[in-house]
């Protein structure tokens, strides 16, 4: 009940909240939020569930964005058939990436989806015919209002983490969590390791490339450095999984919303209070803030939620824990 | 037909020949001791079995099914389950989870998956550490769960590695007393052992290997007597 419980307000809160905020600024903010908890959760089951951890899933969201792009500039239809199929076009990306990685184990897998993101970016900065090459894709917006987009973008949070959820709670999800604690033993007892790891990915690589297309679509502008970002894209997906929680499932919802917020906080230098070298400095506090979760909270915020609360809370927690066992 | 043979099984490391023209026959329903001193290739025949490395020459055969060139999961569907020697708990996982997993091998249902899993673990006895995470285990139990995760892929054929090794004498007691239960519900086995006497105690027969290749095979008490047997074990007079 108690878990429902939060759950349902969350929920409500959410669905409430840009009526309740009338401000566009808050409501992008929360857009760009809801975004990373489909990216940080997308990367969360194939690095946090199935242990392959990638570095590359700006191909994916690149993927997504430039097929939503695409569609209007080469195809003449509406950008919003990027949502249909930006998602299929990145499955497809990610299948053949794991057709040539998941033979390999160790961290082929990893040093390969690097290089595969950076030859990305470079065949979009080169091939202007089809990409534009660097002056990227532009769009009229198809709403002035930011409502739209921001229940978009929360449903398909909603649908991602979801759907994460179902996975791991079937068969899925106990062969992914098997291949990630030790590979041979997986294979031992019937998993083809190589199957459930292309399939950890296809999904993956399904919502990082929708992801993408709402971005096209909401932002109306990309170009490679954007959409292909090793720093932007596929390094803050690992930094929302990390600082919410590695292998847990509401981790990168509580990760994507921290990183957002303090890169806007950052970015704006604390909304203006501070000088403006202060937006210089958030990489440095991103790197400061990995070592100390790193260091002191190793499952990340959900995952170490007892040791954060526990100091202030523990006595409560125990003596209702007790009372439980007595009933 | 039997119901597993191997013929001139052979596999190198280089020019190291692990296991050298190794032939042997398995009866259904048999507990088959391989004994051998350290180094002598034991769990190399397991390693071949199971396809976890490939076969220099020979065939090894599994009721009608060869295994050369198979992957190791599509053996495990064939029904070879197997446990390692040093054990391999997948570590952040529930004791009940780790054989839940196993248990999907002929299940897409969790649902059924958790009924096997129970089922296997109480037959096991490990069902009141079910909630436990495997790494928090004993060395005894983590044997135990290695067997218990063998059992639920639902084996014909159980191949043991050194599972009594590192336990007390009550353990090893209550551990034969399992393996025993095993066959008895149907399971053949192969089982590697140092300790002599659990494998004098519950083999039907035995084989004897060293560098590679056969030494002595037969009921465990000829095995036993056995002049090369005991050469290999305790060197020359």
């Amino acid at each position: 009940m108690k878990r429902i419980g939060w759950q349902t307000i969350l929920i409500i809160a959410l669905l409430l909240f840009p009526v309740m905020i009338g401000s566009d600024y808050y409501r992008h903010i929360f857009i760009i939020s809801l975004m990373w908890v489909i990216i940080g959760s997308s990367w969360n089951l194939l690095a946090g569930y199935t242990g392959q951890v990638s570095f590359g899933h700006a191909i994916f969201f690149g993927t997504g964005a430039y097929t939503a792009g695409l569609c209007v500039t080469k195809l003449g239809i509406s950008a919003w058939w990027g949502m249909l199929l930006g998602g299929p076009v990145a499955l497809l990306v990610g299948l053949v990436i794991g057709w040539i990685c998941f033979r390999l184990r160790g961290p082929y897998f990893a040093l390969a989806t690097i290089a595969i993101g950076e030859i990305f970016r470079l065949v979009a900065i080169d091939w202007r015919s089809l990409t534009e090459g660097m002056e990227g894709i532009l769009l009229i917006q198809s709403f002035r209002s930011k409502l739209p987009y921001y229940y978009l973008a929360l449903v398909l949070a909603a649908a991602c983490m979801f759907a994460v959820y179902l996975v791991l709670n079937s068969k899925w999800g106990y062969y992914f969590v098997a291949i990630r604690e030790d590979q041979d033993v997986a294979e031992t007892i019937g998993i083809s390791s190589f199957r459930y790891k292309s399939l950890s990915l296809m999904i993956s690589s399904y919502f990082t490339g929708m992801a993408g297309a709402f971005y096209m679509n909401y932002m109306a502008f990309i170009d490679p450095h954007v959409v292909f970002s090793l720093h932007d894209i596929s390094i803050m997906a690992i930094l929302v999984a990390i600082i919410g929680g590695v292998g847990t499932l509401w981790g990168p919802a509580v990760g994507a919303f921290i990183m957002v917020w303090l890169q806007e906080i950052f970015r704006s230098a604390f909304f203006g209070l501070l000088p403006q070298w202060v937006s210089e400095a958030h990489v440095l506090v991103f790197g400061l803030l990995v070592i100390f979760v790193i260091r002191y909270l190793a499952n990340g915020i959900v995952g170490d939620w007892s040791k954060i609360v526990g100091p202030w809370f523990g006595k409560k927690q125990l003596s209702y824990s007790s009372s439980g066992n007595g009933q | 037909m039997n119901f597993f043979e191997t013929q001139h099984l052979t596999k190198s490391f280089g020019g190291l020949i692990a296991v050298n023209d190794l032939n042997f026959k398995v009866e259904q329903g048999e507990i088959f001791g391989l004994i051998g001193p350290n180094g002598s290739g034991k769990t190399t025949v397991f390693n071949l079995i199971t396809g976890y490395h490939p076969i220099s020459s020979g065939t090894i055969q599994f009721k009608d099914h060869s295994l050369n060139g198979l992957p190791t999961w599509k053996i495990c569907k064939l029904g070879v389950g197997r446990t390692f020697q040093v054990v391999k708990p997948l570590r952040r996982m529930t004791v009940l989870d780790n054989v839940v997993a196993s248990a999907f091998n002929h299940t897409g249902s969790l649902h059924e998956a958790r009924d096997k899993a129970l089922e296997v673990l109480e037959f096991c006895e490990l069902i009141k550490k079910k909630d436990s995470q495997a790494k928090d285990l004993t060395i005894g139990d983590r044997k135990r769960l290695e067997i218990a995760r063998a059992l639920a892929t639902d084996p014909t054929l159980l191949l043991l590695d050194e599972t009594m090794a590192g336990l007390t004498p009550q353990e090893q007691a209550e551990g034969v007393e399992l393996i025993r239960k095993i066959r008895n519900a149907g399971v053949t086995i192969i089982i590697v052992e140092h300790i002599m006497h659990v494998i004098m105690s519950i083999c039907d027969r035995i084989l004897c290997i060293n560098y590679g290749q056969e030494i002595a095979s037969g009921l465990p008490a000829e095995v036993a007597n056995n002049h090369d047997v005991i050469e290999a074990y305790l060197g020359k007079e």
